[in-house]
């Protein structure tokens, strides 16, 4: 079986006897979870841009820290970057074979969508309650 | 190390691989499942506009005029038109999808229907945003 030249699964799981992770499904689970939610919450959020578009300064910054439009825009922004964080983890996996390449992708993957979505949440929550 | 020398072929490399994008004649239903990617792509660059914008906006009324006069320029319209295409064209993918998740959909023609109503869904939404946009600025 260790020495089958057609076997699909690498030397190394074949060594150390591992089988599947069991933990294939979450991924996708996950992607189809905010998939669903960005639905309602993408329409929701062009509502409240399209309602900004060309006012001024102290109605964009009322608006948007006011709690309905905030607790939407908070649901919207960390729904969405946990979507892409997992969209762009499927592409690296796709396309970016290296060991050292991938890892390091993965990572400043996971860093970017960290960074982005703290900032946009921070931004929204300075907003409400100053 | 001896052994892996001699090794003309290692076991990854005899691994099947599938066909790939040059192998097929391009299609409809593959356009649009490479522009879901694209797309998907292009939004989370896009993210960081609308951190910016954020960011400006929470900061003071002069950092929040210069954001929106870039964004409001020629090229930030362009950008900013660019950015709700892709937005739409990956929120009807995703529905496209979402009726794939169900099992139906799949056959030949509806396949097709699916991959045209992607295109042409996403294109008159955001032409209808922006009529908006412009209709109520």
């Amino acid at each position: 079986m260790a020495n089958d030249p057609n076997s699909m699964r690498t030397t190394v799981r074949q060594v150390r006897h591992l089988g599947s992770a069991k933990s294939g499904t979450h991924h996708v689970w996950h992607m189809r979870l905010t998939s669903f939610a960005l639905v309602p919450l993408t329409i929701a959020f062009i509502w409240i841009v399209l309602s900004l578009v060309g006012k001024d300064y102290n109605t964009v910054r009322t608006a948007l820290g006011s709690p309905m439009i905030a607790i939407i825009m908070l649901l919207f922004l960390l729904t969405s970057i946990y979507h892409m964080m997992l969209g762009m983890q499927t592409i690296i996996e796709d396309y970016v074979h290296g060991v050292h390449a991938k890892t390091w992708s993965l990572m400043g993957n996971t860093f970017f969508s960290i960074c982005v979505g703290l900032a946009c949440v921070y931004a929204v929550l300075r907003l409400s309650f100053t | 190390m001896a052994e892996a020398k001699t090794r003309t072929v290692s076991p990854e490399a005899r691994r099947p691989l599938s066909p790939h994008l040059q192998i097929y004649r391009p299609m409809m239903t593959m356009m649009m499942s490479i522009m879901h990617r694209i797309t998907g792509a292009a939004l989370y660059a896009g993210t960081l506009l609308l951190a910016w914008w954020l960011i400006a906006a929470a900061t003071d009324a002069r950092a929040f005029d210069t954001a929106n006069s870039v964004l409001t320029s020629f090229l930030g319209r362009i950008v900013l038109l660019g950015f709700t295409w892709a937005l739409f064209h990956h929120l009807m993918g995703g529905l496209r999808h979402f009726i794939w998740d169900t099992g139906r959909g799949m056959d030949h023609p509806e396949r097709e229907y699916l991959a045209q109503a992607t295109l042409i869904g996403g294109l008159v939404l955001t032409a209808v945003v922006w009529i908006i946009a412009y209709v109520v600025r």
